[in-house]
């Protein structure tokens, strides 16, 4: 006699309450991740939001002759330990640009010093007494007020807080990336169709395969060593230029483009190429009109998260010398430049307080451009998603 | 075994032709035989043998197949039938493992030899597959884009013209005339199959080699399908694998009989079906496997 539906379902308990315990971990596994990232993400928000907020004095700027020679006689004297150096600094340079200036007075909002920034956004500040009653006197009277930091966007780094920006990061890393793509693309596009469409299957191309396979999984810091050895040290390309830091995040960025690549022509059906094949399609014909068509999407998506990957890199760049000091806007491809996060790297390490908030100010940059890229990766994929 | 003595021989269907007029038709077959059907060589295959890696998938096939006639090859599954037919336009030098033995003529010259291009050799024997397969473009591009890369054509009106002509040859013109920019995966199967016919006469081969191309479609589409190899045998020579035998009864001329990568029978297909020379070949005809 077979067993009542009684008895079946006293066995189905434990069972039922083994997988509900396991749908527990699981959605718990998920919670704990999310909490985390919801944490995150609000962390940064609040240090980096006000970063991009700066405190501002409008100051009465007297260019006299004596302010040409020493820029501290420009403005009133309260106001010198309130007003940005790099300001302060600027005076002379402008009356030596434009002498006719010289006699002439003027009303502008100067950026103010970083510790007036950081004491009106209720950290600690280095103020004396007296400066702070200099500062409550013109909040009061509106000389000083928060604005929108535009030099943060419109500058390179500086060693005063307030006037450093992320610009010539921002310039850096579009010039390394176009590097990377340049390099990294055809090759592994090249390599991958290679590999999939024209080579047999031996020992060899199986060799290969692990390879490229190994390859991705390289701590990064080891293309470093190689762009190091290789790049500037043998072929004598400039250190710390978008140049070597674009070839080197290209070895790194080879394998994942290579590996994508194959997937994406894999999933292109052997149907469409043996209607190819019958038509009297060359191999190359097979690839170009009708494999390669269908599996860009694909290519495209791989690659842009490869370069995302590339853009957050920092380890082999600090071999390379990405890692430093750039005031200024990079113009060419051979000169020195700092990319996103060496930057962040760099600010990071910064003792000054106001540097804190340059830091998250400079992830929540970085953060936007990572996930608007990897965005475009999944709408591309939606896009031209393709069913056969 | 006696099936074995006569693979040594070449085998010519007709031989027995002058005995076939006599007989009766046999019944199922809708359409009469052309008594004016050439007898000219399209195809002349002689000990054929093919291996996949160390297994033997073909051995010592000898046969000719002639021009502007329809060739049906029938068998039971995994008796060869497919992989003999993508031997004559080369298909199989896309599987790595296949080592091929013997002779494939076709116009006094050996398809297999080195100096043979696989790509001019597909240019005058087209294919058409199992499952319709037309490329993700538009039914226009579908057929365009062959005889384009060809060089068959330069102008865009003799391009249109041609893309015309393919579509009506294949029945398919006033179905698509409208929409020639729509998506050829937007057809229906039986609609697909037909373009996928119009693209490979399109490129006007001698040969079309057909690799059951009924089997993925509905009885109706089968039929329309059935209809035009009909037509298309005036201007080529067809020869297509089949598991279905009143298919091979309806449509062709030749019909050649495979059982375990060999050819038991090929003969007048009116021939093979009323009175089969082998018993093996009676067996599957009346179904005792297959």
């Amino acid at each position: 006699m077979s067993d009542s539906f009684d008895q079946i379902s006293q066995q189905l308990k434990r069972r039922h309450r083994k997988s509900a315990r396991l749908k527990w971990l699981s959605m718990g596994a998920l919670g704990l991740a999310g909490l985390f990232l919801l944490w995150f993400f609000t962390d940064m928000l609040i240090k980096g939001l006000p970063a991009f907020q700066q405190a501002y004095v409008e100051t009465e700027i007297s260019y006299s002759e004596e302010a040409a020679k020493d820029a501290r006689q420009a403005i009133d004297s309260d106001l010198i330990p309130i007003v940005s150096r790099t300001e302060i600094r600027s005076i002379p340079l402008l009356l030596r640009n434009e002498p006719d200036r010289i006699g002439s007075r003027e009303t502008r909002w100067l950026l103010a010093n970083s510790e007036v920034d950081q004491y009106l956004k209720g950290h600690r500040s280095k103020l004396s007494d007296k400066e702070i009653a200099t500062v409550e006197r013109l909040v009061a009277s509106g000389q000083v007020e928060q604005k929108f930091n535009s030099t943060f966007f419109t500058q390179g780094d500086s060693k005063t807080a307030e006037s450093a920006g992320i610009l010539s990061a921002v310039v850096g890393t579009i010039m390394t990336m176009i590097v990377t793509l340049a390099i990294a693309f055809p090759i592994g596009v090249m390599t991958a169709i290679y590999l999939e469409e024209f080579a047999p299957d031996n020992r060899f191309t199986q060799l290969i395969e692990i390879n490229i396979n190994n390859l991705a999984a390289i701590p990064s810091i080891l293309f470093g060593l190689l762009g190091l050895a290789i790049f500037i040290n043998f072929f004598g390309v400039p250190r710390s230029s978008p140049l070597v830091g674009g070839m080197t995040l290209a070895l790194m960025t080879l394998p994942v483009i290579i590996i994508s690549t194959r997937t994406a022509l894999r999933s292109v059906p052997e149907s469409i190429r043996h209607a190819a094949f019958g038509l009297g399609c060359s191999r190359w014909q097979v690839v170009k009109d009708h494999v390669l068509p269908l599996a860009m999407p694909g290519i495209m998506t791989g690659s842009i998260i490869g370069l995302a990957q590339a853009m957050g890199e920092t380890a082999p760049l600090i071999i390379v010398g990405m890692v430093a000091f750039i005031p200024d806007v990079g113009a060419s491809f051979t000169e020195a430049a700092t990319v996103m996060p060496a930057q962040i790297f760099t600010w990071a390490s910064e003792p000054e307080k106001a540097f804190v908030e340059k830091t998250a100010g400079g992830i929540l940059v970085l953060l936007t451009i990572l996930i608007s890229l990897n965005a475009s990766a999944v709408v591309l994929r939606k896009k031209f998603e393709r069913r056969w | 075994m006696n099936s074995m003595s006569t693979q040594a021989t070449v085998q010519t269907p007709g031989q027995s032709a002058e005995r076939v007029e006599q007989q009766t038709p046999a019944v199922g077959q809708p359409y009469t035989r052309n008594s004016e059907a050439s007898h000219e060589l399209s195809i002349r295959v002689r000990d054929l043998n093919l291996w996949y890696g160390k297994s033997q998938a073909l051995s010592n096939i000898s046969i000719d197949l002639f021009q502007k006639n329809v060739t049906a090859l029938i068998g039971p599954s995994g008796c060869g039938k497919s992989t003999f037919l993508r031997c004559l336009n080369r298909m199989n030098d896309l599987i790595p493992s296949v080592s091929i033995s013997g002779l494939v003529e076709m116009d006094g010259r050996d398809v297999n030899a080195a100096k043979m291009d696989e790509v001019a050799l597909r240019r005058r024997v087209g294919m058409v597959f199992q499952k319709p397969n037309p490329f993700p473009k538009s039914i226009y591009e579908n057929i365009a884009y062959a005889p384009r890369m060809h060089d068959m054509v330069s102008r865009k009106a003799d391009q249109d013209e041609l893309v015309e002509k393919a579509l009506r040859d294949s029945g398919l013109w006033n179905e698509v005339k409208d929409k020639l920019q729509e998506p050829g995966t937007s057809l229906s199967g039986g609609q697909q199959q037909r373009l996928c016919i119009a693209r490979a006469i399109a490129v006007q081969p001698d040969v079309i080699l057909m690799d059951e191309p009924t089997s993925a479609l509905d009885p109706i589409s089968t039929a329309t399908i059935e209809d035009l190899m009909d037509k298309l045998k005036e201007q080529f020579t067809i020869v297509t694998v089949t598991h279905n035998m009143q298919q091979a009864a309806r449509v062709a001329d030749y019909t050649a009989f495979f059982h375990l990568g060999e050819v038991i029978e090929y003969n007048d297909t009116k021939v093979m079906f009323s009175t089969p020379a082998q018993k093996k070949t009676e067996d599957y005809i009346s179904g005792r496997y297959g």
